[in-house]
């Protein structure tokens, strides 16, 4: 990297505001994903006027620019794929203001996922997207990926809880999106930016909505000897007009895995539990809980139990949102995937699902948001192992063009990234994706921001790929 | 223009067959934008035809104004340049829809009746209580951005709307989002195509997410001497526990108001305000919602609240339609009416609601409990003197609406001959010059509605 600008941007931000030693920058080749590529330098701004000074920098250098909370992300976003440098928002994580009456928070970019939530819980709301990494990911990150997360069936994605951003443009210029009022006048910019995989702009705040608590939760978990009666039960509780707040399935493998780890109380001997939150006033929780227990029972559930106290709800959720990391200690690496089916195709693409896994000789467990079909399978490998690496990657494949053939997506939570850009025309025609690119150019003409990012850089996708092979098990999500 | 008027016809019959494109006077009338007309009407069969279409106005430089059942064109400016009236009418089939994974996929020029029949047939529907409801196509519903009461709780197409086709001004037929519910697979491009009034592309497909029917609807309305305790009911509910799905805010003067109240089955008399608010689940949750939400009315000021009642079924059923379409019903009965979109912080409202009542002329205004208000002026008639008086409280509004500086106000529907003298977009937003290099992207001939958008999109 330029000398000089190593010392512009330490003279910016002091010593300890820049990292640029090999040992240094090990630590930020990954995110959650499996993908590895190591930056130049990390920075550390303190305010926007940092992150300003710091694109006017790079871009005087043509020195490409990545965005990054806390690495937690799952499809490469926060990898600087081509080098240059990472931007972490680690010291930005400052809650500007909350705004009870109004039900808006404004924060910096770094504010963890669930502090904003615990900030705000004794005015009785709470900040509603909740991926499952939320104890750490941080809200920048939910931004930039428009994260998800077992609650998303009800309440909705992180892009129905964004109202504003304030940008720093490729240029140096900063930009307000949108505006703490609803419909602010104008193309909807703010929906546009979320998502968008830090490949438009860095954020130095974001305006949210926040949620009020309910009064009543009921979680519930139904365990089954079949795959099918579970998801059966799903299709039925939506054919009845419920929606609950979430709506989780795991398949018998993952629940011993899980069980191992977390003692969550999951019967070992299950083919699939389901984990049903409903919520809303107390006469809502108790109606729709019991409903949901009759229609688990008319699908031949074994058992039906409702957590009878917080500490007995917070378990059962432990067990489902450590799924990933009990897999993390049966195996040197795991790759999640994060396909996404209509909901109705559930029975067939878990069975498509086992076929793969066979074929290939791989284990994978099945963890995901069955109300919306949102699947994560995972699948066990060891990196050390060169085939079974790329035979990881084309079972990953294979998922991915079977939800596709179901009408489904590519991706439901975990973005694109660099890992799925070479996906994307599987999912979109050659002219999407240059509408596409022409609306990135706008943001971001000269591809400095995230690039290799999102948008497949060669086309078509029909060549086998091979991934530069990981150094060290992926991090749990 | 390159080409004359009769070749313009006879290239477009072309492509939709010749009963499908017209320039016939009579015919041309019905597409007037505040009294301009195009040179053609055409009636597009399909993507493909719209696509051909596109190219030979981008080649040309004809500018293409999509339309529905042409019930708001009268929302923003007229087209600087208006040679073709693209009636999407024609493309109006439901491409999908499936009841059990709650997704619907339909072409742009369906009526939402249509659509709202077809869901029902599975106890389900689309949140989409807008105005216009009985005859407006679902295209020009999502295009003009309106929104619905029922946001309260189900949240605007913004949140519905699951991906979108489009033809851009370059006659290219592009596509973003999916048909699943939960997607994050490239940039959202639908979303900026809502509310965007045909200036980005001409949609031709629009993939939605579905609701379940709920199972009973009840309506109360509490009645108040004045608006303070009418918006402090608001905030007492928005910290609450309580999921209404819909909270209007409803208050008017002038003789020529009445009929609009009675239709909403409230009273506007004596400055009284009311909120009108609507629960929807199982029986036994509506009494506990009726429970709680007349306690927290009577826990107002006790002197202010004149009644609190529960509407009967068959009664709320027509008053909640009717305030759902209610900037429609005036607009029909008052064609000079003016109506102000402001989107305000809550805690702003009660400043908003100061300055409205010194309006001098007859007004009704409709506050959603999420902050929006519709706001509209009400002149006697179309006569010089009252457009004078019209023009004078409209920039006064403009002025009053600043002071809620967190809020934005746009004048969406006024007589065409204010449009020139007031700027009824108010002042630019700060990133309008992204928009302006997006509109660039989409539409680099600037033929897609041209000028019909705020600050000339």
């Amino acid at each position: 990297m330029d000398s000089r600008l190593l010392h512009d941007l330490t003279k910016l931000l002091g010593p300890r505001g820049v990292l640029h030693q090999l040992e240094e920058l090990l630590l930020y080749e990954y995110d959650g994903s499996v993908e590895v590529a190591r930056p130049d330098c990390v920075v550390f701004p303190r305010a926007t006027a940092d992150v300003v000074e710091i694109v006017r920098l790079a871009g005087r250098h043509k020195v490409p620019l990545v965005g990054r909370g806390t690495g937690t992300g799952l499809s490469g976003g926060a990898i600087a794929r081509h080098g240059g440098i990472i931007v972490s928002f680690s010291r930005m994580k400052r809650i500007l203001e909350v705004d009870a009456e109004n039900q808006r928070a404004t924060v910096q970019p770094g504010v963890v996922n669930a502090d904003l939530s615990v900030a705000v819980e004794h005015l009785g709301l709470h900040f509603a997207p909740d991926p499952s990494s939320q104890k750490a990911c941080t809200i920048g990150g939910n931004v930039s990926e428009n994260s998800g997360g077992p609650h998303t069936l009800a309440y909705g994605v992180t892009t129905n809880h964004v109202l504003s951003l304030e940008i720093v443009l490729p240029s140096g210029e900063l930009m307000r999106l949108g505006s703490a009022a609803l419909d602010p006048p104008g193309y909807d910019l703010t929906g546009l930016f979320v998502g968008s995989e830090g490949t438009f702009g860095l954020v130095t705040e974001i305006t949210v909505k926040l949620t009020r608590l309910p009064e009543a939760v009921k979680t519930l978990l139904a365990v089954f000897d079949s795959v099918d009666d579970a998801t059966e039960t799903v299709a039925e509780i939506t054919a009845r007009g419920i929606t609950p707040a979430a709506c989780e399935m795991l398949d018998g493998w993952t629940i011993r895995a899980v069980e191992d780890y977390v003692h969550a109380g999951f019967p070992l001997d299950c083919a699939a539990i389901l984990l049903i939150e409903v919520d809303g006033l107390r006469e809502v929780a108790e109606t729709e809980a019991k409903e949901v227990a009759d229609v688990c029972g008319l699908h031949h559930a074994r058992e039906v139990r409702v957590a009878r106290d917080a500490r007995e709800r917070d378990l059962l959720w432990k067990g489902r949102k450590n799924a990933f990391g009990a897999a993390g200690r049966l195996a040197p690496s795991y790759y999640t995937q994060d396909g996404v089916i209509p909901r109705t195709k559930l029975p067939a693409t878990l069975r498509r699902i086992g076929e793969i896994g066979k074929k290939y000789g791989l284990q994978i467990g099945n963890v995901f948001h069955a109300g919306d079909g949102n699947l994560h399978p995972i699948i066990l490998f060891d990196e050390r192992n060169e085939q079974q690496f790329r035979d990881t990657i084309r079972a990953g494949d294979e998922i991915i063009e079977f939800c596709i053939q179901m009408g489904g997506s590519i991706t439901g939570e975990h973005g694109v990234g660099m890992e799925k850009d070479r996906l994307m025309p599987l999912l979109f025609s050659e002219a999407d994706l240059a509408l596409m690119r022409r609306v990135r150019d706008v943001f971001n003409p000269e591809g400095l921001l995230n690039p290799g990012k999102l948008l497949p850089t060669s086309k078509g996708c029909g060549e086998i790929y091979v991934r530069p092979r990981p150094a060290a098990a992926a991090p749990s999500a | 223009m390159s080409v004359g008027g009769a070749s313009v016809l006879s290239r477009m019959a072309k492509v939709v067959g010749d009963s499908n494109a017209t320039s016939d006077p009579a015919q041309i009338a019905a597409y007037q934008i505040d009294g301009r007309s195009p040179a053609t009407v055409v009636h597009p069969g399909s993507s493909e035809e719209v696509v051909e279409i596109v190219k030979f106005a981008a080649r040309e430089k004809l500018a293409i104004v999509p339309t529905g059942a042409r019930t708001k064109l009268g929302i923003g400016m007229p087209p600087r340049q208006y040679d073709v009236a693209l009636d999407m009418t024609r493309m109006d089939r439901i491409v999908a829809y499936d009841p059990g994974d709650l997704t619907l996929s339909v072409e742009p020029g369906i009526p939402l009746h249509k659509i709202a029949s077809a869901l029902a047939e599975h106890r389900q529907f689309l949140p989409l209580a807008v105005l216009f409801a009985n005859r407006a196509t679902v295209g020009g519903t999502i295009a003009s951005g309106v929104d619905s009461p029922l946001r309260q709780i189900y949240g605007t197409a913004r949140d519905f709307v699951l991906g979108m086709e489009f033809v851009t001004g370059d006659g290219i037929a592009a596509k973003s989002g999916g048909r699943v519910v939960k997607n994050v697979a490239g940039y959202d491009i639908h979303k900026m195509m809502i509310g965007a009034l045909g200036t980005l592309g001409i949609i031709t497909r629009i993939n939605f997410r579905t609701f379940p029917v709920p199972r009973a609807v009840r309506t109360f309305v509490a009645t108040f001497r004045g608006p303070t305790a009418a918006l402090e009911l608001r905030h007492a509910i928005a910290k609450s526990v309580l999921r209404p799905q819909s909270v209007e805010i409803l208050a008017a003067t002038g003789s020529s108001t009445a009929e609009f109240g009675r239709r909403a089955a409230i009273s506007f008399e004596n400055n009284r305000w009311s909120v009108v608010a609507s629960f929807a689940g199982h029986d036994q949750v509506l009494d506990r919602d009726r429970r709680d939400l007349q306690a927290l009315a009577q826990g107002m000021d006790r002197s202010s609240l004149e009644s609190f009642t529960e509407l009967r079924a068959e009664v709320a059923e027509n008053a909640n339609r009717h305030i759902a379409g209610l900037p429609g019903a005036i607009l029909e009965h008052s064609p000079a009416a003016a109506i102000f979109k402001t989107s305000a912080l809550p805690t702003d409202l009660a400043g908003l609601a100061a300055g409205i009542q010194s309006i001098e002329i007859p007004w009704l205004v409709m506050m959603r409990g999420l902050g929006i208000t519709y706001l509209a002026l009400l002149p006697p008639d179309c006569s010089e003197g009252s457009l004078r008086v019209l023009k004078q409280e409209c920039a006064r509004i403009f002025d009053l609406l600043r002071k809620a500086p967190r809020g934005r106000s746009v004048l969406l529907w006024c007589p065409p001959e204010l449009k020139s003298e007031i700027n009824i977009w108010g002042a630019p937003p700060g990133d309008l010059s992204l928009m302006q290099k997006l509109k660039g992207v989409f539409d680099p001939s600037g033929i897609l509605s041209p000028g019909r958008f705020m600050g000339g999109l």
